[in-house]
């Protein structure tokens, strides 16, 4: 058996209100998933749950990670045994600068893992290498951490953590909103360069386009917190041209 | 645990009369309670010249006539001072066989600074030989400093030794009668330290009151004077990282500094006395008065504290810009847990023309505690061209804490520009949660964002000062956010 994330029967509830409803889904190792769904629909809610935010009632249901009960861990511990996730809008720390900490954050994983800290010379030589691939400018790496950041910046600093932290399920929630479409490219075959048949990714987006660049093994269409339908990718390209419509009213 | 030698305890000391301490000099201690032979016993023990004592007893005549301030947030059940010593109190009968002895926590934070074994003993009041490397390392500095011409020693070293730069400056930046506690101060004062730094000489390496063990037991009223003569400059640093045990409650140090013409001093502090327990029980109050004087053209100070420690914290380190062209420069992080009281700031005093002030305050607050600060910028009617710059930010972890900023602004000169900014956040949920989605524990991810919070402060400390401090907040922090 391949077990890797497997969510059963799951229903989270916000402050009183049911978001995610009765979910399924089952990822395993090396498969590329991809979520489209309408605004408010739980995306970002379910990325929340997964990564293990506070402030969300699990009322029902199950998630698994590689054999074990994701829910009953810490964030930092599920961060730690390999689940990052790509905020949707990643939040800025003043004085605390950027390239310490992803080396902060990349130690804990070390540590984590029993090793020491990574030698100041392989880190650097690992992020110049790492940000050059996205385009990021040395000064970027020395400001404060997402602190004046543009949209797009702060995507593109995802995608650099992403790629120093090499998870083993990657969570994107909507990584390639607020790119221009250079950017757009860069990230994209960047994440998709990452693909291997030992982690896997869950892309939330709203555009064809981005799939087009990463190809999801599947696609699933969300509505109301859970998943009204799996398919291909022709199921993305429905999407794009006709909307949710039909989804909405099954 | 009895040997031979007799211990007194404090059943020895309930009638100070009846033991007749007045032909007990030869005694380490004088008995409980204040009055003006326990001056003399003080300042004969050190053998002071008679107008150091007349000082002194001016200022005790002075206290007598004042009242406590209660202006400040702060608030403790009223203090009885005749129920303390003021010269060593009897200290066998608290010294603590081995570390064995010690609360572990304590020993758990100091391990979690990284202290020394030897240290903690020493720090913890351990009935310890107290000759460790710093001792030593204190003498061979003292060689490279004399070299210099620069006079680093105990204030009773400089009393017997400087007796004309004493009486020139003792008191001349904080006068006797300036306030309650400093009054107090220089009425009792045991010992502390005194710097010289002649003209034209930048003084070779930072002056640190950590290698000066000797004082150990002096913090209680400590009195310390350092003068830039002119064009020269000091980096001074004060206290250290742990807590240090200690069995005053009541703590009023005076601190004075005066820059002469074209001198800077730049005073760093990082304070941890005892905070009291989680309930708020015992802890050091703290009541200091520190000032400096930019007395000459073109001088400087610039004061530098971080503040984990005390329960009570009543401090206001100031500048009087006096001098033309002189700088005066606030930089401070204030942390309170549990039940602490901080009521901080500065006060920049803009009397010469073109003065210059910037004040910048972090305060952290948690658990049940206050933080307040408290900062005046006064410009003098004949001080052109002044201007001042204040920010002051408040992070607040808990709904318990809070955190208040008091700033007087008078300005009797027009020209004079003053801005002032202040922010009050709490730690978001948002950026826990970013970090510890990267891997940071909860207790980390704090730390991480408060030594962010406090960047602006910890830059200005001397570096290898400002690697403990950054150790120390998150010490200071651990198990805080609820
Ligand atoms: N903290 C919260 N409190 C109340 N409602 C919330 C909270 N977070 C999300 N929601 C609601 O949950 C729904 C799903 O939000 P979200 O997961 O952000 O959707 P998506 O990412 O698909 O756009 C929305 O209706 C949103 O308003
Ligand atoms: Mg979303």
């Amino acid at each position: 058996m391949n077990n890797f994330l497997k969510i059963q029967n799951l229903s989270v509830k916000v402050e009183n209100k049911k978001i995610i409803n009765d979910l399924n889904l089952d990822i395993k190792k090396g498969e590329v998933h991809a979520i489209m769904g309408p605004n408010g629909s739980g995306k970002s809610t379910l990325s929340n749950v997964l990564a293990g935010k506070s402030g969300y009632t699990i009322i029902e249901g199950s998630v698994d990670f590689c054999g074990e009960d994701l829910i009953s861990l810490e964030p930092n511990e599920r961060a730690n045994k390999g689940i990052f996730l790509a905020f949707q809008y990643p939040v800025e720390i003043p004085g605390v600068t950027n390239i310490n900490f992803i080396k902060t954050a990349l130690d804990s994983n070390r540590k984590f893992r029993g090793l020491d800290p990574i030698k100041p010379g392989d880190f650097l030589k690992l992020v110049k290498e790492k940000s050059e691939i996205l385009g990021i400018p040395e000064d970027r790496l020395k400001r404060q951490l997402n602190v004046g950041f543009s949209g797009g910046e702060k995507k593109r600093n995802e995608a650099l953590q992403l790629m120093i932290l090499n998870p083993l399920l990657a969570i994107l929630d909507e990584t390639d909103s607020g790119l221009d479409v250079d950017a757009f490219k860069i990230v994209a075959d960047t994440i998709n360069s990452t693909r291997s048949n030992d982690n896997s990714l869950l892309v939330i987006t709203h555009y064809q386009r981005l799939l087009e660049r990463i190809k999801p093994d599947i696609v699933h269409i969300f509505i109301d917190g859970s998943i009204v339908e799996s398919g291909g990718p022709e199921l993305a390209a429905e999407i794009e041209n006709n909307g949710f419509e039909r989804f909405a009213n099954a | 645990m009895s040997d031979n030698q007799e211990k007194l305890s404090e059943n020895d000391f309930k009638d100070p009369y009846e033991f007749g301490f007045e032909t007990d000099i030869e005694s380490d201690f004088a008995p409980k309670g204040l009055n003006e032979d326990v001056i003399r016993f003080i300042s004969n023990k050190k053998n002071e010249p008679s107008w150091l004592l007349d000082w002194r007893l001016d200022a005790y005549k002075r206290w007598l006539t004042m009242t406590e301030p209660d202006w400040s947030s702060v608030r403790y059940p009223s203090i009885d001072y005749q129920d303390s010593y003021y010269y060593s109190a009897p200290k066998d009968s608290e010294k603590l066989e081995s570390l064995d002895d010690v609360d572990p926590k304590l020993l758990e934070t100091y391990n979690k600074l990284g202290i020394p074994l030897k240290e903690q003993e020493w720090l913890a009041g351990v009935a310890v030989d107290a000759v460790f490397d710093s001792v030593s390392v204190g003498t061979t500095f003292k060689e490279r400093l004399k070299e210099d011409g620069v006079i680093f020693c105990s204030f009773s070293e400089a009393v017997k030794d400087y007796p004309e730069l004493i009486k020139k400056y003792l008191g001349s930046v904080v006068p006797t009668t300036d306030n309650y506690f400093s009054t107090l101060n220089s009425a009792v004062f045991s010992d502390g330290s005194f710097v010289y730094i002649p003209p034209g000489v930048r003084c070779p390496m930072e002056l640190s009151t950590y290698f000066r063990i000797n004082a150990a037991g002096t913090g209680q009223f400590e009195r310390t004077l350092v003068i830039a003569d002119k064009d020269s400059y000091v980096s001074y640093l004060e206290g250290c990282t742990a807590p240090m045990r200690d069995e005053h409650q009541l703590h009023a140090a005076v601190v004075e500094l005066v820059a002469l013409e074209g001198a800077e001093i730049k005073y760093s502090t990082v304070q941890n006395w005892y905070p009291g327990d989680e309930n708020g029980k015992g802890g050091v109050y703290n009541f200091v008065t520190k000032r400096g004087d930019c007395r000459g053209d073109n001088s400087k100070i610039s004061w530098t504290q971080v503040e984990t420690g005390s329960a009570i914290t009543w401090k206001y380190p100031s500048c009087i810009l006096r001098g033309n062209n002189s700088s005066g420069e606030f930089y401070s992080i204030a942390v309170s847990n549990n039940y602490q009281q901080v009521d901080s700031g500065t006060k920049m005093i803009h009397l010469g023309n073109n003065t210059s002030s910037r004040i910048i305050s972090k305060g952290i607050s948690t658990g049940n505690s206050s933080n307040t600060y408290r900062g005046l910028v006064s410009v003098h009617p004949k001080s052109k061209n002044s201007r001042n710059f204040t920010q002051c930010d408040s992070l607040l972890l808990t709904d318990s804490c809070s955190a208040n900023t008091i700033p007087y602004i008078e300005s009797k000169n027009y020209e004079s520009i003053i801005e002032h900014e202040a922010t009050s956040s709490k730690i978001s949920e948002e950026q826990l949660f970013y970090c510890q989605q990267r891997g940071l524990d909860e207790e980390e991810a704090v730390s991480l964002i408060v030594n962010g919070f406090c960047k602006d402060v910890l830059q200005k400390l001397p570096m290898e000062f400002a690697v403990e401090a950054q150790k120390l907040l998150s010490v200071s922090l651990e198990g805080s956010v609820g």
